[in-house]
């Protein structure tokens, strides 16, 4: 331009900086409460899955036994009609066992209701024989009661049918009250980036109208956003993962057996659901965050910056 | 135009800038310069009225078109407008950038630019570690490093001494003499004098017409 212009400087270590300032103050704030609903929504999913888990274990012991009713004819004793339809039920394809339960045996299912030892001696109860079945071909209710009928035994059969039905609505209810509650918490999470997204466009309007003024696309601005955001919701998801993660490690070496209780059995592959929680926010925290800088900066329409 | 419901700051200003173009925009303060340039770089819209750039009628044109309108237009702001988080290098470069342009196509100008306007050692320093005048340069920098069809510069030699005023006034006349439309608000009398330019003179927000220097 002049001859008093100098040399070109060559100078390598001229590396374009950020155009958004890293270090905000309001960062830690909002990583803390994105991690928490990270944290809370893994929680919610883990435990759905253990609910669930539960609820179907309930549903194969009750799909895979039948109870049986038996009323003596005369002249034949309690004992004798259970001990002939247990021995008319053992024979039904797909029954793997039939017995004849004793008083005592009878009696503790009745402890549940009337307590431990709150059976009256002379009350009478049905004699009654559990039926084992095969879980692969378990026997349908029609063919155990045709062989009760076929060997002229008096008794009707209970398949379990109305709890089984009861622990489905059950199951359903707990897989969809973890879902919705995971989508709440990720709607929360999406809420909160929105609002810091507004709160930094606004922290940041001079950075925003210089790149509006020298020519940047909205596209172009809302990027630098999005791009913090879903990097800031990505190491928040991270941290919230950890902590469900960790609590979830100790309620399961903690407890005996499957699982912290036998409500909610846990399995290590369940850790595999929530792995991508931290993939998943940084999505929630990108499209967030585009939308409401996109937003703010279609309100300038054709001028409206100082 | 107008701010709000205030009263008008501008009205009945008709002014066509020929391509090629260079004028130094007067007037005491108050009289609408700052305004006047606000309309022609698109940070406001004109409560009523008419702005063509580039034989296009600004009202019509659809949103996503205007950032290349602004591309084409250079801007040195009064109160600087530079970005205190970026070095002065990436300040200068920020044009080129937004424009997509890779550091290894622009590095050595920006630097040549900065180390002409006084800057070639200060290029890592940030916004606010610099004097008003190093500011100012630094803005006039900006807004010339995409070599814009049209440049306008509000008060840009305002912090500058004399011998800095009249070096940035050339690089001014040797961009206007590449073909650049350049005005210049300007209460320098002496540098409005000294250049021969055309004078366009504004006050009560109304346009008292074009003069000589």
């Amino acid at each position: 331009m002049s001859d008093q212009a100098p040399p070109p400087h060559h100078d390598a270590a001229l590396r374009p900086g950020p155009l958004l300032p890293t270090k905000d103050g309001r960062d830690g704030a909002l990583m803390f409460v994105i991690a928490v609903l990270c944290a809370l929504a893994c929680l919610a999913v883990l435990g759905g899955a253990a609910s669930d888990r539960a609820a179907q274990g309930w549903r194969a012991d009750l799909k895979a036994s039948a109870t049986v009713q038996v009323r003596p004819k005369s002249g034949e004793t309690s004992a004798e009609a259970a001990a002939r339809g247990a021995e008319a039920l053992a024979g039904v394809k797909g029954v793997t066992e039939a017995r004849a339960l004793d008083r005592a045996a009878a009696s503790k299912l009745l402890e549940p209701w009337l307590g431990k030892g709150g059976v009256p001696e002379d009350m009478p109860i049905p004699e009654l024989v559990a039926v084992d079945l095969d879980p692969a071909h378990p026997a349908d209710t029609a063919a155990l009661q045709s062989a009760l009928d076929q060997a002229h035994v008096d008794g009707s059969v209970d398949d379990h049918g109305r709890w089984l039905g009861d622990v489905e609505r059950a199951a359903t209810t707990v897989r969809l009250g973890a879902l919705g509650a995971a989508l709440v918490l990720a709607a929360a999470a999406g809420a909160a980036i929105n609002f810091a997204t507004r709160a930094g466009l606004q922290a940041r309007h001079e950075v925003v109208e210089v790149l509006y003024l020298s020519g940047a696309e909205d596209r172009f601005t809302a990027a630098l956003f999005q791009n913090r955001f879903a990097r800031l919701s990505f190491f928040a998801g991270l941290q919230g993962l950890a902590a469900a993660v960790a609590l979830w490690v100790v309620l399961r070496l903690a407890a005996p057996g499957d699982g912290f209780s036998p409500l909610l059995p846990q399995a290590w592959s369940d850790l595999l659901l929530v792995l991508p929680c931290p993939i998943l926010a940084s999505a929630i925290g990108a499209i967030s965050a585009r939308s409401s800088a996109m937003s703010i900066l279609r309100g300038y329409g054709h001028g409206g910056v100082g | 135009m107008r701010y709000g419901r205030s009263p008008e700051v501008l009205r009945d200003i008709h002014l066509t800038l020929p391509n090629g173009s260079f004028h130094f925009l007067t007037g005491p303060s108050g009289a609408g310069k700052s305004s006047l340039l606000k309309l022609i770089y698109l940070a406001h819209e004109p409560s009523r009225g008419l702005i063509r750039l580039f034989g296009q009628d600004i009202a019509t044109v659809p949103r996503g078109d205007l950032p290349h309108i602004r591309r084409r237009i250079g801007v040195v702001f009064q109160e600087y407008r530079l970005l205190d988080h970026l070095s002065a290098f990436d300040n200068a470069a920020l044009p080129l950038r937004i424009a997509g342009r890779k550091i290894e196509t622009y590095r050595d100008d920006v630097a040549e630019l900065l180390g002409w306007v006084g800057l070639g050692g200060r290029m890592h320093a940030l916004p606010p570690t610099l004097s008003g005048g190093e500011k100012q340069r630094l803005a006039i920098a900006r807004a010339v490093v995409a070599r814009p069809d049209i440049l306008l510069a509000d008060e840009p030699t305002g912090n500058l001494d004399h011998e800095m005023g009249e070096r940035i006034l050339r690089l001014l006349v040797e961009l206007n003499r590449q073909g650049t439309t350049v005005l210049v608000s300007s209460h320098d009398r002496e540098l409005v004098e000294s250049s021969g330019m055309p004078v366009l003179h504004l006050d009560g927000g109304r346009l008292q017409g074009v003069g000589g220097a």
